[in-house]
């Protein structure tokens, strides 16, 4: 095997050519902005972006805003659980009303609903309520329709032993059919809650209130592009630390098949 | 050995209405919901004009339909979109391309589309303004980015799903990059790219809008959040109405015609 073939094969060889690459980039960016090929006023030179962090997290009481955010993503997710697994095993329960309403929801899953933005602003007003509402709002047609689907697919045979065994209704729900469908339950709330939480932080900084959303906009508009560029790299590190803790969460839950 | 009773259901007449069961649910539901917001609107439990009659809604549809500077709006964005489905999807295409057929360039790359992928991609939306302006340009950078992630991913997911015998196939007859992409890799991957277009498209429309929402003096956004600033809420719900039929709708043609309906079915 040629050394270049064995370097290729190297797991870690990838991961240091992936870590590398960025940093070069971060690097190369800098170099162009000291020699004036890159305007300094357009893109700050990441120093001055690393620089800006302790500034940014000190004086823009950043933990404060992020619990804000984390407070109303909570919100957000307590709600969109309750109303949609409730309404997928609603949905399971009766067909005709699942027959009935099913591709509606699908149709409400694809539909931009984060544009409705301006109408809750008009209902709720200008406030947490409104940031809730609008994650609440987004997250709510995956998790219905993951809870459908995890509860349809159970297997029949499982169906027939809570038959064999007398179970009540209530009994076959709770021992047989909901334990079976926990698992896709949770991709469903997986991919409900990331929904919300892109919807939060997005409505936060478009309505210019709230937490870590405002933040971004706060800064943009005083003209601070080191402490803008600091306080979205933040926000990338938070949502991708909440994806990895969700992904982990749904691995850990999800039985050895 | 205990034998277990065998359950057995209730047998009932099967009920005969004029119209399906399914349609008449669904008639019934639209009536309710037709009956209660007209209940809403009369009543002033909420704000006034909050929730507006259906029939000021309608009115407000129709005049916004024949409206020639609606046209002008609608034709900005989806102007806007259409640039940044071109420009986010061929570099998606690219990227996915890349990462899907190497896997060291996926082991070394991918991870970062996969969590960037799911980030609020609005808030790039003041660098977009630096970068490129408060004209279309940003709101076409806003709509580029929100598509590549997906179409990145779904076909650099779609890439690694091809059967290897057509790719010795494609190299046993020698064929270069361009014909391995056209000839091998593009109609044996069709239906991921297809689904990633779509999904492309929805993000890319979300991302569009909402930049028009926050700064623009024109396009359907700016309708929308000019709507809401002169508390014209009729004309605000039938604009929401325009933009999900058509997203809706652009989401389903996607999947009819890219066959991705008889794929679920099967």
């Amino acid at each position: 095997m040629s050394a270049a073939a064995a370097f290729a094969k190297n797991r870690y060889a990838a991961a240091a050519l992936g870590v590398g690459s960025f940093v070069g980039f971060i690097v190369l960016v800098e170099l162009l902005i000291r020699v004036g090929l890159i305007n300094r006023f357009i893109v700050p030179m990441p120093s001055d972006i690393i620089a800006a962090f302790p500034r940014v997290i000190v004086e823009e009481d950043v933990l404060q805003r992020f619990l804000l955010t984390a407070g109303e993503a909570l919100s957000a997710c307590i709600l969109v659980t309750i109303f949609g697994v409730a309404g997928g095993v609603l949905l399971h329960r009766y067909l005709l009303l699942r027959l009935a309403t099913e591709t509606w929801v699908a149709a409400i899953a694809a539909a931009p609903l984060v544009l409705m933005y301006p109408l809750y602003l008009v209902i709720f007003g200008r406030s947490a309520l409104t940031i809730v509402m609008m994650g609440f709002t987004a997250g709510l047609a995956p998790i219905i329709l993951k809870t459908l689907e995890g509860l349809s697919a159970t297997r029949r045979v499982l169906i027939n032993v809570g038959r064999s065994f007398n179970l009540t209704p209530s009994q076959q729900f709770w021992k047989i059919l909901f334990p079976a469908a926990l698992p896709t339950i949770f991709v469903g709330l997986r991919l409900g809650l990331i929904f919300s939480l892109i919807n939060i932080v997005g409505v936060e900084f478009l309505i210019n209130f709230g937490g870590l959303g405002q933040l971004i906009n706060e800064l943009a508009e005083r003209y601070d592009l080191p402490g803008t560029y600091a306080a979205i790299c933040f926000v990338i590190l938070i949502s991708v630390c909440v994806f990895i803790l969700m992904e982990r969460l749904e691995r850990w839950l999800r039985p050895v098949d | 050995m205990a034998e277990t009773g065998r359950l057995s259901l209730p047998s009932a007449k099967p009920l005969r209405l004029p119209v399906h069961p399914v349609t008449a649910l669904r008639i019934g539901i639209i009536l309710a919901v037709v009956v209660i917001w007209e209940i809403v609107s009369a009543s002033g439990w909420l704000y006034r004009d909050v929730v507006p009659s259906l029939v000021a809604i309608g009115k407000a549809l129709y005049t916004t339909l024949s409206d020639p500077t609606f046209y002008f709006h609608l034709y900005t964005t989806f102007y806007e979109i259409g640039i940044a489905m071109v420009i986010g999807g061929v570099s998606g295409l690219a990227v996915g391309i890349l990462l899907g057929g190497s896997k060291f360039m996926s082991r070394a790359y991918e991870a970062y589309l996969y969590y960037l992928g799911p980030c609020p991609k609005i808030i790039f939306f003041p660098i977009m303004i630096m970068w490129f302006g408060v004209g279309p340009g940003s709101k076409v950078a806003m709509g580029a980015i929100s598509c590549f992630f997906p179409v990145a991913l779904n076909v650099a997911g779609g890439m690694r799903e091809i059967d290897k015998v057509l790719i010795r196939v494609g190299r046993s007859f020698r064929a270069n990059t361009w014909q391995m992409v056209t000839k091998i890799y593009l109609p044996a991957m069709r239906h991921p790219v297809i689904n990633g277009v779509r999904l492309g498209l929805g993000v890319a429309l979300i991302g569009t809008l909402l930049a028009e929402t926050k700064l623009s003096n024109r396009g359907i956004g700016f309708l929308v959040i000019q709507a809401y600033s002169i508390f014209n809420m009729p004309q605000m719900y039938a604009l929401l109405i325009i933009l999900f039929v058509i997203a809706i709708g652009a989401n389903t043609l996607i999947g009819r015609v890219g066959g991705l309906d008889d794929i679920k079915r099967t």
